[in-house]
């Protein structure tokens, strides 16, 4: 009952949402018809904005276009002509999917590790080695890593290709530049985690029963440390589910993170809220997702 | 230790985690299998530079749309692959009376689309009316101009399609009637906004008739697909009636805009040719311009300061001159651009045909300095604060850097404190045009090669003006030079107009021409020439060995 309430009420945020989004690209200076060279004569620019709905009032563009949403239609866009947002979403979706979702399970599956050893190891080489790790990844950005990656494994050593996106060995450099981040924000809220619940009376209750320390860690500290990565995993997913313009431009991945950025710099007004509500949307439901997780690993938590 | 023993031992987490991590994995990998290409390897790979907002060769004006249009529809004249000169293409030959003002062109009569059918005059009596249809939104409509009746048309004062200077007179003949003699016509029978299409397609499609398939095209490739942002892929046409002379089969275009991605894949192999000019990397000119590979050329482009004349204290001729006059050309591109540009105190580019070169305002600060103090600024006293407007990131930093230093000479010339103002591309467009500016970065590329095509920029009447300037002393020496049919005297004309533009106006502060750049080695790749206009068709590019 209560997730069926959290699910009804994504749609009146949803709704705000894209009118804010609507809006606003609207308010900002400069349209998707400015360009360098003035349009033939105002008959072509009426004609343009006729043909998108601009010559309209807002109010009443809003609603044509709710009406579009309705049926599922994002709209045409407004910088390429002959695709809808629909068709370039379709196009360029499935891309940043298989990026995202690869460098979601590198994030996880190598972050969580590093962060559960550097925390059982506390004050140990493992440790210190391990956070380092974690640190740099956190504080190296994308756009350094990323060439470094490049420049080592693609152009030095020739293990893979250096750009495009038509082998499985291009997913590999994209998934460490853009995964290595994420597994470094992981490692931390894990170390964190696990060093918060190691010192819990309960763990030390554990340990004077005469538990093994194996059995301590994994039995009774490692469920309750990993709740704060879980809920730092939903809106990680969603970010890396909408791509990102960096790794997509570096590695010329055919994704929809370059359209994040480029579709706000064209004034492609459909393209900008169509993707603003696929990233609402994600981030909503898979917050969504977190909690529901939650209520099923700690035992404290209860939604009604 | 940890790692050995790993996750197995979960206890209640095991499940969900597990499941969770596994099947993210498994489905990613699973997808990335299925997004591997088994794509057949192309003859050729070119970057292309960004990815194309549309295919519809009466839609496009940016280059990068232009180079790939150019292979699928072709006009009654094509650009020359060694030249860029026009030399006939769908038409064979062609008469012109001796006013200068009709046009008669015999189109080949084995022409067919790749489809089969027959490419008639008529098709193309019907692709240039749509360019002029104001539905159509062509930006290029304004290039048919010179067609008789051809603006009234699109104004909508005028209903009648017949009485548009262009007609069919049969199925292999096309009359075409002109405003006024216009030296580079035939320059614009090779644009792609007046190239033909199939007027079935358009009509049974409208704006979607680019993404059928298969695509009916006139010229030299089909369209194999189109991924968007990921390549374009272009196959041989055999239907096309120069089919003989085309070098190559199968093309891929990429869109890519980093510059530091295209040098990547060009030196890896994974790419032919790279051939756009903001696909430089700034920081590596000096470095890449040496190699053999590395092939830079004079474009027909221009860089310029322009001045708003509807603000104080650019209302002032005086002003505009000392800003025109403290600028260093030499230096910007010595010290900043370093890509083979070349300074120029003219707006047309020295390398325009049939143009003959204005005398521009030299470099002379102290000429500035003197100009500045009669303006009633001596040293810099009592200037009100102005700013420079430019746009700010995306096509990278060489606009930032001219603008420092332009911002340093007029410091040091005139004494005055130029601030700095960059926008985003499209804010900086609109700003530019509602005259919200003082100084104004400013470029222009050619569309044809005629000094027509930079100097009707500052036609009272024209959309690309942007300073406010309105001068019908200006605009009649222009329609002077273009109602003139031998080309000596028009280019003289034409000087004139110029020269009173640069040095008696003195509306705009030029900075530097243009340098064309393209690598690829010369030793795989033949077929490519320089030439001022830029344009490499895909047809004549011959891959020598892998």
């Amino acid at each position: 009952m209560y997730y069926l309430k959290r699910i009804l009420a994504l749609v009146p945020l949803l709704l705000v949402i894209s009118f804010l989004a609507f809006a606003l690209v609207r308010v900002a200076p400069g349209g998707p018809f400015d360009r360098e060279r003035a349009p033939a004569s105002p008959e072509v620019e009426r004609a343009l904005k006729e043909k998108y709905r601009l010559d309209q009032p807002l109010w009443k563009q809003y609603v044509l276009y709710l009406g579009d949403l309705a049926r599922g239609d994002l709209g045409p866009s407004m910088k390429y002509r002959h695709h809808s947002v629909n068709d370039i979403i379709r196009q360029a979706l499935p891309a940043t999917l298989v990026l995202g979702g690869l460098s979601f399970g590198f994030a996880l599956g190598f972050g969580i590790p590093l962060g559960f050893a550097t925390a059982a190891r506390k004050g140990q080489w493992v440790d210190y080695g391990g956070s380092l790790l974690a640190l740099i990844g956190i504080c190296v950005p994308a756009f350094v890593i990323g060439p470094l990656l490049v420049m080592g494994f693609a152009i030095k050593l020739q293990w893979f290709p250096v750009a495009l996106w038509d082998s499985p060995l291009n997913v590999v450099l994209p998934t460490l530049a853009l995964g290595l981040f994420y597994s470094g924000r992981i490692a931390r809220l894990m170390r964190e985690g696990m060093l918060g619940v190691l010192n819990e009376p309960y763990i030390m209750t554990a340990r004077s029963k005469g538990l093994t320390e194996r059995a301590v860690l994994f039995k009774h500290a490692l469920r309750p440390a990993v709740l704060p990565v879980i809920s730092y995993a939903g809106p990680m997913l969603a970010d890396l589910l909408t791509g990102s313009f960096v790794i997509e431009n570096l590695f010329q991945i055919p994704g929809i993170g370059v359209f994040m950025v480029n579709s706000s710099l064209n004034k492609d007004y459909t393209m900008i809220v169509g993707l603003v509500l696929l990233y609402a949307a994600l981030l909503l439901v898979l917050n969504l997702i977190v909690d529901f997780l939650y209520s099923r690993l700690d035992p404290q938590v209860k939604f009604e | 230790m940890w790692a050995a023993r790993g996750f197995p031992n979960l206890p209640g987490v095991r499940p969900r985690l597990h499941t969770l991590l596994a099947s993210c994995l498994v489905g990613a990998l699973l997808c990335a299998g299925g997004c591997g290409g088994r794509d057949e390897p192309a003859d050729l790979i070119i970057v292309n530079g960004a990815e194309p907002e549309s295919l519809d060769p009466q839609i496009v004006s940016g280059q990068p749309e232009m180079r790939v249009v150019s292979s699928l529809f072709e006009g009654l004249t094509r650009f020359n692959a060694r030249t860029g000169d026009p030399e006939p293409a769908l038409a064979s030959h062609w008469e012109l009376s001796p006013d200068g003002l009709v046009y008669t062109f015999h189109l080949r009569t084995n022409l067919t689309w790749s489809t089969g059918e027959p490419i008639t005059a008529g098709d193309f009596a019907w692709s240039w009316l749509r360019v002029l249809k104001p539905a159509t939104a062509a930006d290029y409509a304004a290039l048919l101009f010179y067609l008789k009746n051809a603006e009234e048309f699109h104004l909508g004062q005028l209903a009648d399609e017949q009485a548009v200077g262009v007609r069919a007179l049969d199925d292999h003949t096309l009359r075409v009637e002109l405003v006024s003699p216009t030296a580079f016509f035939l320059s614009l029978c090779a644009f792609p906004p007046l190239a033909v299409v199939p007027p079935d397609v358009v009509g049974r499609h409208g704006d979607q008739w680019i993404r059928t398939q298969p695509l009916k095209t006139s010229g030299a490739y089909t369209l194999e697909f189109w991924r968007i942002n990921d390549r374009i892929r272009l196959r041989r046409n055999l239907r096309y009636w120069d089919n003989a002379n085309t070098q190559n089969d199968l093309v891929d275009l990429l869109p890519i805009t980093s510059a530091t991605t295209a040098l990547n894949l060009y030196l890896n192999g994974q790419a032919d040719i790279v051939w756009d000019k903001n696909l430089v990397p700034v920081h590596l000119t000096d470095a890449l311009r040496g190699r053999p590979d590395f092939h830079t050329f004079d474009y027909l482009g221009s860089y310029f300061v322009r001045f708003n004349v509807t603000r104080k204290p650019f209302d002032d001729t005086r002003v505009r001159k000392a800003f025109a006059m403290a600028i260093d050309r030499q230096r910007i591109v010595e010290r900043v651009t370093r890509g083979g540009e070349k300074p120029a105190a003219t707006l047309v580019p020295l390398s325009t045909a049939n143009y003959l070169p204005a005398e521009g305002l030299q470099h002379d600060p102290a000429e500035a300095r003197r100009l500045f103090a009669e303006a009633g600024f001596p040293g810099g006293r009592g200037f009100p604060a102005v700013s420079y407007l430019l746009n700010a990131g995306t096509s990278g930093s060489a606009d930032e850097k001219v603008a420092v230093e332009l911002q340093a000479m007029w410091r040091d010339v005139l004494g005055v404190e130029v601030s700095l103002r960059p926008m985003e591309w499209k804010t900086y467009l609109a700003t530019m045009s509602t005259l919200d500016y003082d100084l104004c970065r400013s470029s222009w590329i050619a569309d044809y090669n005629d000094p027509n095509t930079f100097l009707d920029m500052f036609l009272s009447n024209s959309g690309n003006n942007r300073t406010g300037w309105k001068d019908a002393r200006y605009d009649e020496i222009i329609r002077r030079a273009n109602a003139t049919v031998e080309l000596q005297p028009r280019a003289e004309i034409f000087r004139e107009a110029e020269t009173y533009l640069l040095r008696e106006v003195a509306l705009i502060g030029p900075i530097y021409s243009y340098a064309g750049f393209n690598y690829y080695d010369p030793e795989k790749i033949a077929g490519i020439h320089p030439n001022p206009i830029d344009q490499h068709p895909i047809s004549a590019i011959q891959r020598l060995r892998r």
